[in-house]
């Protein structure tokens, strides 16, 4: 998108005048919010990669190793169960949250009482935090199981779908605000030219609508995945894993994501440390590349205004 | 004036840099010291922005380590094991930092997370100078952060070597400054109401009949034989743990089991069934909502003279005694956990330790040597010698004042009878947490369906999981 310079003064905002000295200066005001990312982020991310070839009890004390500690964490089963689990649950709450979201904020956009006020009310359930969720509706689902004479931990399916329920809870609102964005930006023009060509409601929806807000369904679709593969607090506190059960002489969490199962792997004992590093080196490169697949598959369906 | 301008627009980007940096150096991550070497140089080379900042690092300092008073050369961070005993520690370290200046901070990891916690804490400059080793496997973690206790005075002031982890080379590395007995304590009030009395209870058969006869009259009494049997995490070590020794402990006498086995037998299970299967029946608790019924809820139960057992340890007796639930000393009895194993009329009850202190060897010289002149003062002094009596029951330690603990008494009382001590064979359980975990998942199901197949789930989990972590452990 290119965007035509509309002025010659050089004071303007994006003037002559004004831009030499932003160019000039710019790298001393990205330099304190750079030097926390590099702290925060960098630093740890680049020691992280550098502990996953090390055998270490705290990271003081790493000794090299090479790939033992990848050999290791592929022979773990409870990390393949855990990928397995984290593609159903990503495929799941993918396809429930953005077309609930979808369809909740196609019904607010349309002239009808009190569309402020569900906005916001299904916006809140995003401002509170996944642990406090986690046990939040872990009391609910245990109350509501206890009248039939069962509990969330007692299976893996409890558990799976609680967490999808509780996860589509949360995360409906926050999609819904960036569809409602989405549906707002598309032409009022084009909208009408649809209607005096006689197109019906459905054609309206598939061949103007969803064009024109598909820049909203790549973020939030890229969301979503991102945020089902990094699930953690909700995962930890709903249930933990439970039931974990042995099968074929293997123990199995049967409701453990891929992250919950990198944390429980490194508490298991020192010698698990730099395996634990290991998934989670692996796991990085699996959501980056899913991302990254995912980001230009959409991008390519976009419409350009 | 552009030159001025300059300077003071670089110095206040430092001053920002600086200051993010000492927030992030505040909450303890192992940013700090390299963040208070980049203050102290910056503060030479740079003016006023930069004595800002170095100012601001100091009162984040300050505010991050409150209990950090204007000590002398070295500091205490104790990582303390036991959540019931928390205050009982941040009160001594108080009382001691009053007196000696010597700061003493004390931290106590949430129940059931000490290792992970250890483990975060262990990686930060400002790493815990004391903290807990429960048994050998611990010892096998943390060897290379266990200071060698030989020729220290605490260490000297042990009774003797029955508490002391050693490690591979014989070096004394963590020490025990407790040891601790549990089994089934008795409201003996309410069972005497009921009709009973404490000398009926001499085995399994005996203590069925008497739990069995108070459950059925439970509504006509207003109290059950059992307190909740819960499996939520904060109760379910209490079986998975305890109870759990049971099964164990036979297992390993009989085998004559010395060292950590790869694998079990699970020879005593039909026993555990059926003392879990007491503890589900005659109860108040809904044995299908186990899964969330807590420790706390167990015990207020007890507490509160609902019910007349209830299966826990010494370290109660403090809590049941003191100003929540105010129960008389002379009402409390602990007695051996019974399952019907042959000779269990000479059973005691489980004694054993997870609570011994190590030393950072890794912390700095002063630190080092601030703690074990702590612990000297623990072990010796009038303040900490009244705690470790109040908190703990058997304490093994020369200057020990004798423990108003009626179980610890308990303990005692059985072993000089000639009675055995049940031992804490599951010291030796590998990966414990995890082992733990699923046989909790297994007895959760099984109570909610007490059926024969839920039982092999049980014995899967306790048998086969015993091996797999064996293998994960050392793998």
């Amino acid at each position: 998108m290119k965007k035509k310079k509309r002025s010659h003064d050089g004071a303007a905002v994006n003037g002559r005048l004004v831009r030499r000295p932003i160019r000039r200066w710019f790298p001393l005001f990205i330099l304190p919010t750079f030097c926390c990312f590099i702290i925060g982020f960098l630093w740890p991310f680049i020691q992280g990669i550098y502990l996953s070839f090390c055998d270490f009890n705290t990271p003081r004390d790493a000794v090299w190793v090479g790939f033992a500690n990848y050999a290791k964490a592929f022979r773990d089963a409870g990390f393949v169960h855990a990928f397995w689990n984290t593609a159903g649950f990503a495929v799941v709450s993918i396809i429930l949250i953005n077309v609930t979201a979808f369809i909740i904020a196609y019904a607010l956009t349309q002239r009808i009482f009190g569309a402020n006020l569900f906005r916001t009310v299904f916006f809140m359930p995003n401002l509170i935090g996944g642990v406090v969720l986690g046990y939040i509706w872990s009391m609910i689902f245990d109350a509501i199981l206890k009248s039939y004479n069962t509990y969330l931990t007692s299976s893996a399916t409890y558990g799976f779908w609680g967490l999808v329920i509780l996860v589509a809870w949360q995360q409906i609102g926050y999609m819904m605000i960036i569809y409602i964005a989405g549906f707002q930006s598309v032409p009022g023009d084009m909208l009408e030219a649809a209607k005096i060509d006689g197109a019906t409601g459905f054609q309206t929806l598939t061949r103007v609508i969803i064009p024109n807000v598909m820049p909203s369904i790549t973020i939030c679709t890229f969301l979503t995945l991102t945020n089902s593969f990094k699930m953690f607090d909700q995962n930890l506190a709903l249930t933990g894993g439970a039931p974990s059960v042995m099968m074929n002489g293997a123990k199995l969490n049967m409701t453990e994501l891929l992250a919950l199962n990198i944390y429980s792997t490194y508490n298991i004992n020192k010698s698990w440390h730099g395996a634990a590093q290991a998934k989670a080196v692996v796991f990085f490169l699996l959501v980056a590349v899913l991302a990254i697949a995912q980001l230009t598959a959409t991008r390519s369906r976009e419409v350009q205004q | 004036m552009m030159k001025s301008k300059k300077l003071m627009a670089w110095s206040l980007a430092t001053a920002m840099v600086l200051a993010a940096l000492t927030a992030c150096g505040g909450s303890g991550s192992s940013s700090t010291e390299t963040t208070a070497a980049a203050a102290e140089t910056t503060a030479a080379a740079e003016t006023k922005a930069a004595e800002t900042a170095a100012a601001e690092t100091a009162a984040a300092e300050t505010e991050a380590a409150e209990t950090e008073a204007a000590a002398g050369s070295g500091s205490v961070y104790y990582l303390n094991f036991k959540p019931e005993a928390d205050q009982a520690w941040q009160d001594l370290a108080a009382a001691y930092t009053a007196e000696t200046g010597v700061s003493v901070k004390v931290v106590t990891a949430a129940s059931g997370t000490y290792s992970d916690t250890l483990t975060a804490e262990m990686a930060k400059t400002e790493a815990p100078t004391i903290y807990n080793i429960g048994n050998m496997q611990g010892l096998n973690d943390w060897n290379d952060y266990a200071l060698d206790l030989t020729g220290s005075k605490v260490y000297d002031e042990r009774i003797n070597d029955d508490y002391v982890l050693f490690d591979e080379s014989g070096a004394p590395k963590a020490l025990g400054y407790c040891y601790e007995s549990f089994g089934i304590i008795v409201n003996k009030a309410l069972l005497e109401q009921a009709g009973h009395s404490l000398d009926e209870i001499k085995d399994f058969e005996s203590l069925k009949t008497v739990a069995d006869d108070i459950h059925a009259r439970a509504g006509e009494l207003g109290f059950d034989a059992f307190s909740a049997p819960g499996l939520d995490g904060s109760s379910s070590w209490r079986f998975s743990g305890h109870l759990a020794n049971i099964p164990l402990f036979y297992e390993f006498r009989d085998d004559g089991v010395t060292e950590q086995p790869a694998t079990i037998t699970g020879a005593y299970l039909d026993q555990f069934r059926a003392i879990w299967d007491l503890y589900i029946t005659d109860t108040a608790a809904n044995p299908t909502s186990l899964s969330t019924s807590t420790g706390d809820e167990s015990e207020a139960e007890f507490g509160e003279g609902k019910a007349v057992f209830y299966q826990n340890g010494d370290w109660e007796y403090a809590n049941l005694t003191g100003d929540k639930f105010g129960m008389n000393p002379d009402d409390l009895a602990m007695i051996p956990i019974y399952c019907g194993v042959e000779g269990e009329e000479k059973a005691g009850l489980n004694s054993g330790t997870e609570n011994c202190w190590a030393i950072n060897s890794q912390a700095s010289e002063e630190n080092i040597q601030a703690s074990l002149d702590f612990l000297y003062w623990v072990v010796t002094s009038e303040d900490g010698t009244s705690m470790l009596a109040e908190q703990f029951s058997g304490i093994p330690f020369k200057n020990a004042k004798d423990s108003a603990n009626v179980f610890g008494a308990n303990a005692k009382e059985y072993a000089s009878a000639g009675n055995y001590t049940l031992s804490w064979a599951f010291n030796y359980t590998p990966n414990v947490d995890s082992w733990r975990a699923t046989v909790v998942t297994a007895l959760t199901a099984y109570s909610a369906d007490p059926t024969d197949d839920n039982w092999a789930k049980v014995v899967e989990a306790f048998v086969e999981g015993w091996a797999y972590e064996y293998n994960m452990q050392n793998g």
